[in-house]
């Protein structure tokens, strides 16, 4: 009993550390990153005793100066709703990823341990709601502020996310249908498969029109440019105008766990999650005949590494898409959701669904 | 304003997306490959960003770059400058200030006691080398010319000044 408790208050507690870490290390690679594209340098003056670190202290730097400065409410705003929102936003995006799967089920000191915090047989389901909850946060911000354009960036915000949501659902029912099942785990567990004994059964292999509209609508539940309708700081202005301190942090924050929950999702859905091409539990198997034998922990471990450079990798391309392309107006951000995106969406579910009926 | 009518792949946009990722992620590579190169010792050369780290690093001017101000002197040190007031005549930033004295050689009649440029004010346009008729002021290419503090003292408040009937060039700029 308390081994077990152990080992799953260890899990979450990795999987939260984890992804807080990464959303930290995310501000950091954002800044360099757009730096490096641009041809500049980026943050590079915090130093803890001489010390550098390509400029990696920058974050401590900025959550010291968040933490001192003046947590301000305006005058006529709600108070406890103005506090509220932005732990709203923030729990609502990390309570996301319990249902991620980062590695296979391991045997271990006698025990069955699944990579994952919580195997639920509705885990997709479960990630949508939290995801559409955190909705709340932006609504609740841009209320309970009192000031125009704060209520007008959280209507801009929660409109945006409303209709994209729809797109990421009708996206997705292609993968269920193929995959037969709404657990994460059996989903990554069944892009484990080779297609004609070659290639491996991602889900950008039998979805690819699904996996790109689900970037798009993806990015666009992340808030983020080209999406940034609801927050656009430098002109438009939008529902955190009234945060300040750390209470802005944490909606800075949820746009970088956010980011990381998109990536970890088109991993699990669409990039094999866990599963690295020809690896099974005893080790390789190449088509050629060839095979590599592997203990079982070496294989684990190598899929959790496979799971973890992948989110990575999605990270690091939502953030050059986010410093590739610019704003939307918000007209043609609704007319791309809705007459675009969703219809797209829509159609690809129907030729997947008349696949799936002609190969049965 | 007359915009260019869009085709149809760029209405598409998606292309055009993929086009701009294409553009950006080899700026990345190729900009890190250089950084990574540079950190490793491999190529010092070859630089990942146009930027110059401003106080521990300069950018390297030409050598026909003019800036600071110098007096010229004559074979026995005195300077050549004879107080003239052309200088500070030409000067449309009205930086140059020079205090007149007689010269006790009566071939050469004035000389200057005092000769100060306000570099704070001076917009180095280079007028005051054009006016000069004996070759006393010329531009250097000397591009320090900074500092780290500013003063309101008036005695002090010249970067280039004339001290006991010599050329003198002190290194500082200060901003009054």
């Amino acid at each position: 009993m308390m081994t077990s408790l152990t080992i799953e208050v260890g899990k979450v507690l990795l999987v939260l550390i984890g992804v807080l870490n990464l959303a930290a290390v995310l501000t950091w690679m954002e800044r360099k990153q757009s730096a490096v594209m641009q041809d500049r340098i980026g943050a590079n003056r915090a130093s803890i005793l001489g010390f550098r670190a390509f400029g990696l202290f920058q974050v401590l730097a900025d959550s010291i100066k968040m933490f001192a400065k003046e947590d301000f409410v305006p005058p006529m705003g709600n108070r406890f709703l103005h506090t509220l929102a932005p732990f709203v936003s923030a729990f609502f995006a990390l309570i996301g990823f319990a249902a991620i799967p980062f590695g296979n089920v391991i045997h271990l000191f006698g025990r069955d341990i699944t990579l994952q915090v919580i195997d639920l047989n509705v885990g997709i389901l479960y990630i949508f709601a939290a995801m559409s909850l955190g909705i709340y946060g932006v609504v609740l911000a841009g209320w309970s502020s009192n000031n125009n354009y704060a209520f007008l960036g959280g209507m801009r915000g929660s409109s945006q996310m409303f209709s994209y949501e729809i797109t990421i659902g009708a996206t997705i029912l292609g993968v269920l249908m193929i995959f037969e099942s709404m657990s994460l785990q059996t989903i990554v567990q069944a892009q484990g498969e080779l297609l004609w004994g070659v290639i491996p059964k991602w889900g950008v292999v039998v979805q690819p029109i699904g996996c790109l509209l689900f970037l798009v609508a993806g990015i666009a539940e992340t808030k983020r440019v080209p999406f940034d309708l609801p927050e656009g700081e430098s002109e438009i202005i939008g529902y955190f105008v009234e945060y300040s301190s750390m209470k802005f942090g944490l909606f800075m924050l949820t746009d970088f766990v956010e980011t990381i929950l998109i990536a970890a999702l088109v991993t699990t859905l669409f990039f094999g999650g866990w599963q690295i091409p020809y690896l099974t539990a005893d080790g390789f198997h190449f088509p050629g005949g060839f095979t590599l034998s592997l203990s079982e922990v070496a294989v684990c471990l190598l899929q959790v590494l496979s799971c973890c450079t992948k989110v990575f990798f999605f990270c690091w391309f939502l953030l050059l898409v986010r410093w590739t392309l610019p704003r939307f107006r918000y007209d043609q951000l609704m007319r791309l959701g809705w007459k675009m995106v969703f219809p797209m969406s829509i159609l690809n579910l129907l030729a997947t669904s008349l696949v799936i009926l002609l190969l049965q | 304003m007359n915009s260019r009518e869009l085709t149809f792949t760029e209405r598409l946009y998606i292309i055009e997306v993929f086009k701009g990722l294409w553009l950006t992620s080899r700026h990345f590579f190729s900009n890190m490959k250089r950084h990574l190169a540079r950190q490793l010792g491999l190529n010092r050369v070859e630089r990942g960003a146009v930027t110059f780290q401003y106080p521990e690093e300069r950018r390297p001017f030409s050598h026909r770059y003019r800036s600071r101000h110098r007096l010229t002197k004559r074979e026995d040190g005195s300077p050549r400058c004879v107080a003239c007031m052309m200088c500070e005549t030409a000067c449309p930033a009205h930086c140059i200030y020079i205090v007149a004295g007689e010269h006790p050689d009566p071939h050469i009649e004035k000389f200057p006691i005092r000769f100060d440029i306000d570099l704070g004010v001076c917009v180095f346009c280079g007028f005051c080398v054009e006016a000069c008729p004996e070759d006393a002021i010329r531009k250097t290419s000397c591009s320090k010319i900074l500092a780290y503090q500013s003063t309101n003292s008036p005695s002090s408040s010249s970067a280039i000044s004339l001290n006991k009937g010599r050329a003198n060039v002190d290194g500082i700029l200060i901003l009054s």
